[in-house]
């Protein structure tokens, strides 16, 4: 029994957004997932270099998450897509919500409050918020024609979107998250259409307001803008990371020192080399041959999810797809940044290979959304 | 859905631009990537081994010293020690406390670590415990997961199994004092002993060999992770020394209990079989560092235990010089060997009175040979006086009396033999013929340490030659040269004439040292004796009744002399003893070179090679 599948899922998709579990299925991006799976196999052999040639304490528990995360971006992409519509700001608001309660209640990690206790498991509220930020940007635009979001008030709203959380998390502090919302936020700003001219004074209007920042920024948060402006100045101190993450990664040379044979991570010299330095240690033992490679996958895993957003029929899933591609590349580039000692030293996680569990959920049911977006990429939205 | 097309542009064409965006920021990190891995590659690999290698010197083990026959003097002995490095053990005091679990450690131990480790630097180890048995050592090891910055090491001591009798000799090692520092890295190991008094200061550089390295892979914190070469250096070289261990024993427990000297030499090779001073100390006690109250001992001690009296002794060397004034008494030509000189007892000079040994009625006229049998003072009062004091010296001079040897061991002193012009220049006054007097019998003025006197005696035996003594043998397996012995410009025949004289003396009917005598056929020995006053002796004392050598307190005893050698027929060895207040030359002194002298004929140690021992 010959099938035009590519038929019947057009028509059936055209008359109602209703889709089968096959059709969904059908729709599924798999090579999506076998990058995304490449990435985090990456991230499990440098753990398990991290652990010196041992799956605990870190690759083993890394492999768990993903499985985690993995039936997060299943259930997430398969799940029917105006869901999404439907509650994009409810979802939001939860968040806000959290990062509230993570003010008042949360626990301190590293010096930061980041995290929220709910018995058996810590979250992060901040990771929630960037995946809900992007669904009611994407929700707000969605409604918004072009004449409408030319009209500077209507820009109001979803500036409060971004701003509210971007303020709250970096109270806690952590600026990296901050940075990551206010630069996402943005790009979705982008996309919607928003006038170039707009962007400049925004731009314009935060470089104004930056010495009033300045003040508000925590000791150890001016601390690592300066080192990083000068790293050795204080190499005992807080320029310590940086030079050692440059030290270790140039050492690495082309082709690197080998697999587990990276001597700085290894010996110690690199800090976090398990988490926010984790492109070191793998960039030490591969090589740029290696740094490379990982960041031609990534850019294979962006170009592609560029690649799905484009054929989204309706504005709120072409946005959160590009708004969940956008976050990718803002951890990456700031990250991969960091460590190189061109960006300051801010705690934001390599996606996909540092270790850690919040980060890896909220992209994987981040790039679910992104799959189910196209999965019902001819769903009717309205407008 | 005609306004959802246009949305779906703009998305479209700036979503591609935001692609374009992050492929260019892509671009960056590669170039900063190639910048960082590529071109400056090589200084960061550079900054990388600086931060993980370590070069850590491995301190060569010290060469042995041996005696002729390779008998151990200095050996190296494993030492099991545990050092901290106080940077890592964070709190010390909670460190050593936890330390004392496996091992003691004694209160003035603990302080001097707490002493040490405000002191020094604190990266720099500092030695908590030496010596310990393997169950501590072994203890230590495991309990070190609870004890940061303790690190078990093997180490090594200086031992010294032939203990006192060859302290002068061999010397001692003790820690690198701030003096020493000269920017050679491995005298700033922690423990590193360097050769402070004889042969092992003497060959110090020798035997200390050249310092290894090892370079290690540190981490962090760090600790040794693992070995990455190793470069052992080289032990240090042996000296083999010239000496017969098992003489100079021999002569040590001959001479036992007393403050003396004895050395023996080889009158052809000048090699140095005995270099003996007693008593000695225990070297080994200054490997750790003395006590203040053992070293307080040692200065105290009346028998001057620290002095190597044959070296660094300056004694009148009495009667024994007598062979100097008789030689330069016929080399001047104011005598023949058979002019008669005089002896009543005494000589005046002016108000002067200079006795003989042999009071009233003295010995009658001698000739020279039965003046040295008999050890007539006022034949050579009458010869010096005669002959002068710049002639005598030339004479003295030539026998290797009035200079250093130059044997390179510290402490050694040149002795003196007195001029006109040294008189005139050191005290600014004339010389006076009272002076001839005392020096022609070796007092007053005149001064020699053991070793001249034996390298007298050797120049004596062998007819005239410059042998010159000898210490070093081999080093490092390399035999030393034998420096030439020359012929001094000495008439035989008057040589001759000294020499039957030091064998009357031993062997004649009337010789001072007639009850030394070696009956063994082939065997016999001629020599000298000597008592040497150590003060002057008071006009009371004069004009009474003499007091005999034992009744007087022990200080103020003569010191007794022998120098001599043997065999009479064909020479080879020459002995030179000293007793400090011996009381005579013919009691005290005479019968120990004599027993020396045998069993140095019994062993005859120049005739055996290594590895013959045992005699």
């Amino acid at each position: 029994m010959a099938l035009d599948l590519g038929r019947v899922r057009r028509s059936l998709s055209t008359r109602d957004g209703d889709l089968t579990f096959g059709q969904r299925i059908l729709g599924f991006r798999w090579l999506m997932l076998l990058l995304l799976a490449a990435l985090v196999a990456i991230g499990v052999a440098t753990l398990y270099s991290a652990g010196r040639g041992s799956f605990s304490p870190w690759a083993d528990r890394q492999l768990l998450r993903f499985g985690v995360g993995l039936t997060a971006l299943v259930v997430v992409a398969l799940t029917d897509f105006r869901i999404w519509l439907r509650f994009a700001y409810a979802i939001y608001g939860v968040g806000l919500l959290l990062l509230v309660a993570v003010e008042t209640i949360g626990t301190t990690a590293m010096g930061a409050q980041r995290w929220l206790d709910l018995g058996p498991v810590n979250i992060q509220p901040s990771e929630l918020m960037k995946i809900a930020m992007v669904l009611a940007l994407a929700r707000y635009f969605h409604g918004l024609t072009l004449e409408a979001v030319a009209r500077p008030h209507y820009l109001i709203p979803p500036l409060l979107m971004v701003f509210a959380p971007a303020i709250l998390v970096m109270k806690q502090p952590d600026l990296g998250t901050a940075l990551t919302l206010v630069l996402g936020g943005g790009a979705m700003f982008y996309l919607a259409g928003v006038r170039m001219w707009k962007f400049a004074l925004v731009i314009a209007g935060a470089l104004a307001a930056m010495p009033f920042l300045w003040e508000r920024l925590r000791d150890y948060q001016k601390r690592r803008i300066l080192m990083f402006l000068n790293p050795e100045s204080d190499p005992l101190g807080a320029g310590y990371h940086i030079i050692q993450s440059k030290i270790a990664l140039g050492s690495g040379g082309i082709f690197g020192k080998g697999f587990m044979q990276g001597t700085q991570s290894h010996l110690n010299f690199l800090p976090e080399k398990q988490t926010d330095f984790i492109f070191t240690m793998l960039a030490e033992e591969w090589g740029m041959v290696g740094g490379v490679f990982l960041l031609l996958l990534y850019a294979a895993v962006l170009g592609y999810g560029f690649a799905l957003a484009v054929r989204i029929r309706h504005q709120f899933g072409r946005l959160v797809a590009m708004g969940i591609v956008n976050i990718m590349f803002i951890y990456v580039f700031v990250n991969i940044g960091m460590v190189m000692g061109v960006l300051p030293v801010v705690g934001i996680p390599l996606p996909l290979i540092s270790y850690g569990g919040s980060a890896m959920l909220t992209l994987m049911a981040g790039f679910g959304l992104l799959i189910g977006a196209y999965i019902h990429r001819e769903a009717p939205l309205g407008t | 859905m005609r306004h959802d097309a246009t949305r779906q542009t703009v998305f479209t064409r700036r979503a591609a631009m935001l692609m374009g965006g992050q492929a260019a920021l892509f671009g960056v990190l590669i170039g900063r990537m190639y910048y960082l891995q590529v071109v400056e590659s090589d200084q960061y690999a550079v900054l990388a081994d600086e931060n993980r290698i370590q070069i850590r010197l491995l301190p060569p083990v010290r060469g042995r010293i041996v005696d002729r026959f390779g008998e151990e003097l200095a050996n190296s002995k494993q030492n099991l020690r545990v050092l901290m490095i106080p940077e890592a053990a964070g709190n010390v005091e909670r460190v050593l406390a936890a330390l004392r679990r496996a091992i003691p450690i004694a209160e003035h131990d603990e302080r001097r670590i707490l002493r040490e480790v405000r002191r020094k630097r604190k990266f720099l180890p500092v030695t908590v415990a030496e010596n310990l048995s393997w169950e501590q050592f072994a203890a230590v090891n495991l309990h070190s997961p609870d004890l940061p910055g303790v690190q078990p090491d093997i180490g090594e001591t200086r031992g010294y199994p032939m203990g006192e009798a060859f302290a002068h000799l061999i010397g001692y090692v003790a820690p690198v004092a701030e003096a020493d520092l000269t920017g050679e890295p491995l005298l700033e190991l922690p423990g590193f002993r360097i050769g402070k008094n004889g042969v092992e200061r003497l060959q110090d550089i020798a035997l200390r060999g050249k310092a290894g390295s090892s370079r290690v892979e540190v981490n962090a914190l760090g600790r040794t992770i693992r070995e990455l070469s190793r470069d052992d250096g080289q032990r240090g070289a042996d000296v083999a020394l010239t000496v017969d261990a098992t003489l100079q024993r021999f002569a040590a427990e001959r001479l036992d209990g007393e403050s003396a000297s004895a050395v023996v030499m080889d009158v052809h090779t000048g090699d140095l079989l005995t270099l003996l001073s007693v008593p000695g100390y225990d070297p080994a006690a200054f490997n750790t560092g003395l006590t203040q109250r053992a070293w307080q001992e040692l200065v105290s001690n009346p028998l001057a235990p620290l002095v190597s009296k044959s070296i660094a002794g300056q004694y009148p060397p009495g009667s024994t010089f007598k062979m100097m004034t008789a030689l330069a008494g016929l080399d001047a030509g104011v005598v023949t060997p058979d002019t008669r000189l005089p002896c009543t007892g005494s000589i005046e000079l002016g108000p002067i009175e200079f006795h003989c040994w042999k009071r009233k009625p003295g010995h009658g006229a001698l000739r020279m040979a039965e003046a040295l049998e008999q050890s007539c003072d006022c034949y050579f009062y009458e010869l010096a006086r005669r002959v002068g004091p710049d002639r005598i010296a030339a004479i003295c001079h030539k026998f290797g009396l009035g200079h250093s040897h130059q044997l390179g061991l510290p402490g050694e002193r040149p002795g003196l033999i007195p001029t006109r012009q040294w008189k005139q220049t050191a005290q600014g006054q004339p010389w006076t013929p009272g002076d001839s007097f005392n020096a022609g019998i070796g007092q007053g003025f005149v001064l020699s340490t053991p070793l001249q006197l034996c390298v007298m005696a050797a120049r004596i035996a062998n007819g005239g030659l410059a042998v010159r003594p000898r210490l070093l043998l081999d080093i490092g397996g390399e035999a030393m040269a034998l420096p030439p012995a020359p012929a001094l410009g000495v008439n035989p025949a008057q040589l001759k004439i000294v020499q039957d004289g030091m064998f009357r003396v031993v062997n004649g009917d009337f010789g001072t040292a007639k009850r030394s005598r070696i009956a063994q056929a082939g065997w016999a020995f001629a020599g000298k004796t000597g008592s040497s006053q150590v003060r002057r002796i008071s006009k009371q004392e004069r004009t009474g009744r003499m007091r005999k050598n034992e009744e007087k307190p022990w200080i103020e005893r003569d010191h007794a002399l022998f120098v001599g050698y043997a065999p009479y027929e064909a020479p080879r060895y020459a002995v030179a003893v000293l007793v400090e207040h011996g009381g005579s030359g013919s009691g005290a002194a005479a019968p120990v070179a004599r027993d020396i002298m045998m069993e140095c004929l019994k062993r005859d140690p120049s005739r055996r090679g290594p590895g013959e021992r045992s005699a």
